[in-house]
């Protein structure tokens, strides 16, 4: 003890910043490193549930397709509800602000233009991918975390069951399946939802509203934003999956991943969004 | 379509463990580490046909790393296990997977999948590894149940189960394939006396009953010496002795004895020194 002490205090200034520095580059670097592994991590999960997809069946080991349909029911169909309620709330937000802003120009009759390529190119998958990331990717990296911390995931391995093709695979097909109709769901329910206001605020018929937006959103704009939620779709899954395989340390580990993942996968959800719609739209 | 493959595979490469009588695991100058630790030190060790070894030591002492090893969960820096004359480590995916369907694990929480009643957690091997409708994969599933004790109880799920039946309902399950071999990790760990002895009887039975090798890793004394045919004592990644109850009880190695008296290896502090540090008055 007194002899650290001794050492740090014959440290100049200038010494202590080097050290510092030093400090600094070697986080900076283990964090690069670990998050570009992780990054090689997603994408071998992808490729292993790819194998087990086409491989499964010749080998008699088939990714199930029970398995399979009692987690799209957990993603999809039990998410119906607050993606429902979501959607209907924000719908009738883009309303209130579209024809707060329009007003300025006199222009608020124009509302349903922004209305219908926000709601089908933006909003309906990112509130879609946003809910599904707290609901599904959180509840998915806390399972495979407890899976983990109870050997559950080691006895799978020594039973011969590889837990990719037993838990993994079954997610993450269920998931490219269900978060694009639940997107396609909430642009439905926003685009409803904002019509409604619309036609209560401006007096504009319901129908009148429908005819608008059928003549304004190609299939390209909805394609757009479905395309976009079956990634976010993926993302969600293997960053759930590699941080609920990464806990360490019982219960309290498995909240710490479990925020993790939650906060990654919604990081994840928003830059890849903004990648994908700079790439589209040139 | 890969079923008849497999069969032929099986009969064309039989290993020599897998007929004979030659040891069914055989573990040679096995080394491994945890990141720079070393955690076991060249480990050799047989387990014949039909016999219970038991694997002794204190915490810390690698019996873990070695049952994970020999599990083929983790893999050694150096060094073979052969299980039924197969190197665990060297052979593919598909030949390990074949291997682990000999081989049945009671793991120490018992690790059943909390999300499926007792019943559908024994019968998931079954489920994943064989062709048999489900009315048969029921019957087998029950008639193992029956083994444990546990008829009546299919229907419950994990967490209903007391810590005894949870011990049960995991060696049914590591039981239903028929293994040749059988791992325990801790069976009498966290049990009550009457109900640990229960499980040392339940383990004894099942070597008569379906004649299969059976691995204990424990650190409980006396059901140790009840079950084992040999111990194998394990202290900081080394082997102390491997052989028979008496050859253990009569070992003259210091360590075996203060294991075997529960005495400690940490310094004894005098009164007065121990009063010291309580209230960290140093030097």
């Amino acid at each position: 003890m007194a002899e650290a002490e001794g050492e740090r205090q014959t440290l100049g200034g200038v010494d202590a910043f080097v050290a510092r520095a030093k400090a600094f580059c070697e986080r900076v670097g283990n964090a690069t490193v670990s998050a570009i592994s992780e990054v090689g991590l997603g994408a071998w999960l992808l490729f292993q549930v790819l194998f087990w997809i086409v491989m499964g069946r010749g080998r008699a080991q088939p990714v199930r397709i029970p398995a399979t349909f009692e987690r799209a029911m957990e993603v999809g169909i039990r998410a119906l509800p607050i993606v429902t309620m979501m959607s209907v709330t924000v719908g009738m937000m883009l309303a209130i602000q579209g024809i707060y802003s329009l007003r300025i120009f006199g222009a608020e009759d124009q509302v349903t233009i922004g209305v219908a390529f926000s709601v089908a190119r933006e909003f309906g998958p990112l509130i879609t991918g946003i809910l599904v990331a707290g609901r599904t990717g959180s509840s998915l990296a806390a399972r495979i975390g407890t899976m983990r911390i109870s050997q559950e995931i080691d006895a799978l391995q020594v039973m011969g069951i590889d837990p990719i093709r037993f838990i993994v695979a079954p997610a993450l097909i269920a998931m490219t399946i269900m978060v694009p109709l639940l997107t396609f769901w909430a642009d439905v329910i926003m685009l409803a939802g904002a019509g409604w206001y619309v036609s209560m605020e401006l007096g504009m018929s319901m129908g009148a509203y429908v005819d608008q937006i059928r003549e304004l959103l190609r299939p390209t704009d909805v394609m757009h934003g479905i395309w976009k939620s079956l990634l976010f779709g993926v993302e969600i899954t293997l960053v759930g999956v590699i941080n609920g395989a990464n806990v360490q340390g019982g219960a309290e580990g498995v909240g710490r991943m479990t925020t993790r993942s939650v906060v990654l996968s919604i990081s994840a959800i928003i830059v890849t969004d903004m990648i994908f719609a700079f790439i589209t739209t040139r | 379509m890969a079923e008849p493959a497999r069969k032929q595979d099986d009969e064309t490469q039989r290993p020599e463990g897998e007929t004979g009588d030659g040891p069914v695991i055989e573990v040679h100058k096995l080394v491994t580490h945890y990141g720079e630790r070393k955690i076991l030190s060249d480990v050799d060790l047989k387990v014949k046909q039909g016999e219970v070894l038991v694997i002794m030591g204190g915490s810390g002492s690698g019996k873990s790393t070695l049952l994970n090893t020999l599990l083929g969960l983790l893999r050694p820096t150096s060094g073979t296990v052969r299980i039924l004359g197969q190197d665990l480590h060297a052979i593919t995916d598909l030949e390990r997977t074949h291997l682990r369907q000999k081989m049945g694990v009671a793991f120490q929480g018992g690790a059943l999948f909390s999300s499926m009643s007792v019943l559908e957690n024994i019968m998931l091997p079954l489920r994943e590894h064989t062709q048999l409708d489900i009315h048969t994969m029921r019957i087998m599933a029950r008639l193992k149940l029956q083994v444990v004790n546990l008829s009546g109880f299919e229907d419950l799920m994990p967490a209903e189960l007391s810590g005894g039946m949870i011990k049960r309902a995991a060696f049914a399950r590591a039981v239903v394939m028929d293994p040749r071999i059988l791992f325990c990790d801790e069976p009498s760990a966290g049990l009550d006396p009457v109900v640990a002895s229960a499980i040392d009887e339940l383990i004894l039975n099942l070597r008569e009953a379906m004649g299969m090798s059976i691995v204990v890793v424990t650190h409980e004394l006396e059901s140790a010496f009840r079950i084992a045919d040999r111990i194998c004592v394990l202290d900081k990644g080394k082997i102390l002795i491997i052989g028979t109850v008496e050859e253990v009880k009569n070992c003259d190695n210091e360590r075996v004895q203060n294991l075997l008296n529960r005495r400690t290896e940490e310094e004894i502090l005098d009164p007065e020194e121990y009063l010291r540090r309580l209230t960290a008055a140093h030097d």
